[in-house]
């Protein structure tokens, strides 16, 4: 997505900086409108990710940011780390697939959540996850 | 930042949270839970999450955990109030916890323990 307007950006380097994640994410869905179940989405993405972030990316920034076009906002999330990478992205996105002892939720629950997800991970040289929201209508 | 509060009404305990729960203090209320479960021998735990703006896979994961943990302690765990909202996301994100008691209100969860309400 080019031409993102407003972006924020925070750190993940400790767990409190996930519900900070969690409360950025909110304030900027609100701010565009998004009804409460998409607030709801748009957070529970949100929380999955910075926490992948910090536990298998060892720590990172999310970049919160809003592009609005004529006739919809877009909420951008995106999530990036220099970690180890995902050397199996497919095996990644397997529910119930994960290498931290969780339920292997975190990225393909993002993607379900999402309306779109883009993933790019390199081996050694880290991971960057971008998600998108969209306003159902033109918000002025 | 966040706040889990634990009272006793009779035999049961009763959770409810205010603001947003860090994946710490989700932790601290699950030990702290299952330690005063066992020291009261309580027989049934209500978690009201009407509270809580968001369940994410984490905490999802410690309430399932938390009830598992009750119920080897024999007490029966009932998540109450949850928001639809929630229950959407929940549902998006792939986890629906089947095993997972639940009931629309306190009061309906505390009939269900007392086995008044419906199973």
């Amino acid at each position: 997505m080019t031409g993102v307007s407003t972006v924020q950006e925070l750190p993940i380097q400790e767990e409190v900086d996930i519900v900070h994640v969690r409360q950025a994410a909110r304030e900027a869905a609100v701010s565009v409108g998004f009804s409460l179940v998409d607030q709801t989405k748009v957070v529970t993405a949100a929380s999955e990710l910075a926490r992948n972030t910090l536990q298998h990316g060892g720590g990172g920034v999310a970049t919160v940011g809003l592009e609005r076009t004529a006739n919809h906002t877009t909420l951008q999330l995106v999530f990036r780390d220099d970690g180890p990478g995902i050397p199996d992205v497919e095996q990644a996105l397997t529910d119930g697939y994960s290498s931290a002892g969780g339920l292997g939720l975190g990225l393909g629950g993002a993607r379900r959540l999402a309306d779109t997800f883009e993933l790019d991970t390199k081996p050694g040289e880290g991971t960057t996850v971008t998600i998108t929201f969209r306003t159902r209508s033109a918000v002025r | 930042m966040t706040s889990a509060s634990i009272i006793k009404l009779s035999d049961v305990f009763l959770v409810t949270f205010q603001g947003e729960l860090s994946d710490r203090d989700a932790l601290t209320l699950r030990e702290d839970l299952a330690k005063r479960v066992s020291g009261t021998g309580a027989c049934g735990v209500l978690i009201d999450v009407s509270g809580l703006e968001l369940v994410d896979s984490f905490l999802a994961r410690t309430l399932h955990e938390l009830a598992e943990v009750c119920a080897l302690l024999a007490a029966r765990t009932v998540v109450v109030g949850m928001r639809p909202e929630v229950a959407f996301a929940l549902v998006e994100l792939g986890l629906t916890l089947p095993d997972l008691e639940t009931a629309l209100n306190v009061d309906e969860g505390l009939s269900l323990l007392d086995g008044t309400g419906p199973r």
